[in-house]
């Protein structure tokens, strides 16, 4: 077996030195080559550049234990599927029984919601959590009705202001791994443009984004101040679509970037519409909620993603240990809930990697900032204060000032994101939704 | 060249217990094979799946107070297309006329609901409903009216027009940009006796039965069945044809008014473009199967929303991909839209050694 492996990693080393022959630099690949076993001229995709981080399981699972989860979709949708994976993750961690494990998904975000909320907690269920949106307001209603049993949402706003001690949101500190695929972004554009497909000017990354929602508008800015921080001359235009999941309307959007001249696409919506488009028409796409690498491997770079395992491990363990579950939750990339898939080095610029590893220190250690208001402005001017509308109640008039020691500071106030600046750089060509 | 030769031809009808029999016998070849193709694809006990079908529609008296509104509704849309299909008027258009019906509901509640005494405001929220009801649906039966243009395409197209409506509205007037408009149980229909569905579903048993009187019992109602089956018989014995199509859309309209009263004034009280979920197209088969009869019409509805609800839960019970239910939802069905084929004509087969031309 030994034998056998070395031999195979003797091929591949050898396929590698033959694949860098017409290329000068060839750092990079030494350090993660391990997926390309099997495939010999393509070097697939890297590990991820950010480390896995451990769950800390301190509470024993009792055998009555239930938990149900709600989700939008099912698992053609990538947003669901994330969840979804999530889930798997959590049940082998813990050794949960498949009866212990109650999913539904394909859930509308209406009085279905709450009916299954209520199915769920007849089961038996003492956490219950929900995936989107607009289950929230369904869920609050049935956190009234159910005092004894936890709910949780993803993404919602309200845990705040309803000040139910049963009913939490949670997010993730998203914005950072955009930035962090937006970096791999600029470094795509300026390897195009060293390789004299384009000039400086013309470099034009296309975003097609859900809603003109703070969460989507806070996700294109980061990834635009990524890409902007190794690429400046870098402008983006933005599509949306009015739907979190229309597989023609995404494709169609993205298709009508690319024929704008967007040099590269990313998305904020959750079919395979935007990254099939971008496969047809071999422009490079950075991808969310997860690798898109299996259907689309010659214009995959790399694909930020929210894991909700250890959000579910927290409110498992806190449900057990009997402690209070916070009404907002923000996980980062030190509690492992922001996460980057591998590199597909067959597409990303060389030294995609090592840029992103470091960053990722950078980050982590509070070093670099992505809202840093030193590197955009609005208007052709600085911002120093900005009212946020965080309390969520309606008006859409800010009220929270959110602007601190020189940054915006996301997701401090609430779990889902507020930043709703529209940033110079950014083209909205659609604000119909 | 010389064989077998297969021709269909229309059977004598057959007395109605034969008939049944044969419904049951697809039913049953229905389940068989979706039995098998479960195994084959999941490795799982048949049984199991249909035990969990079961428990998905009937495990509790929750589940079961759902399975009947979700029919409530879906049999209400149904009703609503019937007279027109009855008349061979292809509206596919429900979809759009109740969520139409929805928005204009929404309208009410949010921009009267603080203003006008609770009373009043339910008054204000039926008329608005059944009022953009028929219009969506007397715009496509007018203009077939006057200039014979083609329903089906025209019926369509205005789905489009209530869903972008909608989309337009919550991109106007939910200001976070969210695109979710927050429910307003406040201004909700009345609850009786503290259970939400129960209105619901009185009203659509009313409806019901009304529906039957009105499509059996009246001269309306034999005007629409000569029309759908010749119109120039209809003209012959003196029925304005027009007059009847601009009829008969109004009371499909106005019915697709009351769905989308209840499903947004009575279950949702939101709206947003996935309301109607598909069940205006759903209910062109529940009244297709049952042959356009409102009382058949309550098992077919049934039969519907307990696939539905049944695939909900096997995928639940067994984590299986929502597809999976899917498929067996459809086996389902065409076994029984199958066997309606071979009730009305059968197969003749003879031995014949004349050359085929």
């Amino acid at each position: 077996m030994k034998k056998f492996l070395a031999i195979m990693l003797a091929a591949v080393m050898l396929f590698a030195f033959a694949a860098c022959g017409g290329n000068t630099a060839t750092d990079g690949n030494a350090t993660n080559g391990n997926a390309t076993e099997g495939n010999a001229e393509l070097l697939g995709m890297s590990e991820s550049p950010i480390a896995d981080v451990a769950l800390n399981i301190d509470y024993e699972v009792p055998a009555d234990f239930k938990i149900g989860f709600i989700c939008l979709h099912d698992e053609n949708s990538t947003y669901d599927l994330n969840f979804l994976n999530a889930v798997d993750r959590i049940q082998e961690a813990l050794k949960l029984t498949d009866e212990q494990v109650v999913v539904k998904v394909n859930i509308p975000e209406g009085d279905e919601c709450y009916v299954a909320a209520k199915d769920l907690v007849a089961e038996g269920c003492k956490i219950v959590f929900a995936n989107s949106f607009g289950h929230e307001s369904f869920m609050i209603k049935a956190a009234k009705e159910f005092p004894e049993v936890q709910f949780c949402h993803a993404t919602g706003t309200k845990a705040h202001t309803e000040k139910l001690a049963n009913f939490h949101n949670a997010f993730a500190s998203i914005y950072e791994g955009r930035f962090l695929a937006g970096v791999a972004a600029g470094l795509k554009l300026n390897e195009m443009i060293a390789a004299g497909e384009f000039t400086a000017e013309e470099a034009k990354m296309g975003y097609v984004g859900a809603f003109t929602y703070a969460e989507v508008i806070s996700g294109y800015t980061s990834f635009y101040l990524g890409a902007k921080s190794v690429c400046p001359s870098v402008t983006m235009d933005v599509q949306f679509t009015g739907s979190w999941y229309d597989v023609t309307e995404e494709k169609n959007a993205a298709e009508a970037l690319i024929a704008r001249g967007c040099k590269l696409i990313s998305q904020h919506a959750d079919s395979m519409g935007a990254p099939g488009a971008c496969e047809a028409a071999g422009v490079p796409n950075v991808s969310y909620n997860g690798s898109t690498y299996d259907a689309c491997s010659e214009t995959f770079i790399v694909s930020s993603a929210i894991n909700w395992t250890p959000y579910y491990n927290y409110i498992i363990g806190q449900y057990i240990k009997g402690e209070e579950i916070a009404a907002d939750w923000c996980g980062g990339i030190a509690e492992g809930s922001v996460v980057l898939t591998g590199i597909n080095q067959d597409v990303a610029a060389e030294g995609t990697f090592d840029k992103i590893q470091a960053l990722v220190e950078d980050l982590k250690a509070g070093e670099v900032k992505v809202f840093d208001t030193a590197n955009f402005t609005v208007g052709g001017e600085a911002v120093t204060s900005f009212l946020a509308d965080v309390d969520d109640a309606g008006d859409n008039v800010g009220e929270t000032e959110a602007i601190a020691e020189g940054y915006f500071d996301e997701s401090a106030h609430r779990s889902a994101p507020y930043f709703s600046m529209r940033i110079d750089g950014i083209t909205l060509l659609n604000e119909m939704y | 060249m010389k064989g077998l030769n297969f021709h269909i031809a229309k059977r004598e009808p057959m007395v109605w217990y034969k008939n049944m029999l044969v419904r049951a016998a697809a039913i049953l070849a229905s389940l068989i094979t979706s039995a098998v193709v479960i195994m084959l694809l999941t490795q799982k006990n048949p049984l199991e799946i249909y035990a969990s079908m079961l428990s998905g529609a009937f495990g509790s008296s929750l589940r079961i107070w759902s399975l009947v509104q979700n029919t409530a509704i879906l049999l209400c849309i149904s009703l609503a297309i019937t007279p027109a299909f009855k008349m061979k008027f292809w509206n596919i258009g429900a979809e759009g006329q109740v969520l139409i019906s929805g928005l204009a509901t929404t309208c009410v509640m949010m921009f009267l609901g603080d203003s006008l005494p609770y009373p009043v405001l339910v008054i204000a929220m039926i008329a608005a409903s059944v009022l953009a009801g028929i219009v969506w649906a007397v715009v496509p039966a007018f203009f077939k009216a006057i200039w014979n243009t083609n329903e089906t395409l025209f019926t369509l197209m205005m789905n489009y027009v209530a869903i972008q409506l909608v989309a337009f509205f919550l991109k106007y007037f939910v200001k976070s940009g969210s695109g979710v408009l927050e429910p307003m149980p406040q201004y909700g229909l009345p609850v009786l006796f503290g259970q939400s569905y129960l209105l619901n579903i009185i009203i659509v048993a009313v409806l019901t039965v009304l529906s039957y009187v009105y499509l059996k019992k009246t001269k309306h109602g034999y005007e629409i069945s000569v029309v759908g089956e010749s119109e120039n018989t209809a003209k012959y014995i003196g029925i304005n044809v027009r007059k009847v199509v601009i009829r008969t859309l109004v009371v499909s309209g106005a019915l697709c008014g009351i769905a989308g009263l209840l499903l947004v004034g009575g279950t949702n009280h939101t709206v947003s473009t996935t309301t109607v979920d598909g069940r205006g197209f759903t209910a062109i088969m529940v009244s297709w199967l049952a042959k356009f009869n409102p009382f058949y019409m309550v098992l077919t509805a049934l039969l519907i929303v307990f696939l539905e609800k049944g695939a909900g839960q096997v995928a639940t019970d067994f984590r299986l991909p929502g597809a999976i239910s899917d498929i067996v939802t459809g086996i389902i069905l065409f076994f029984i839209i199958g066997c309606e084929f071979f009730l009305q004509y059968e197969i003749l087969v003879s031995k014949n050694g004349k050359e085929n031309d």
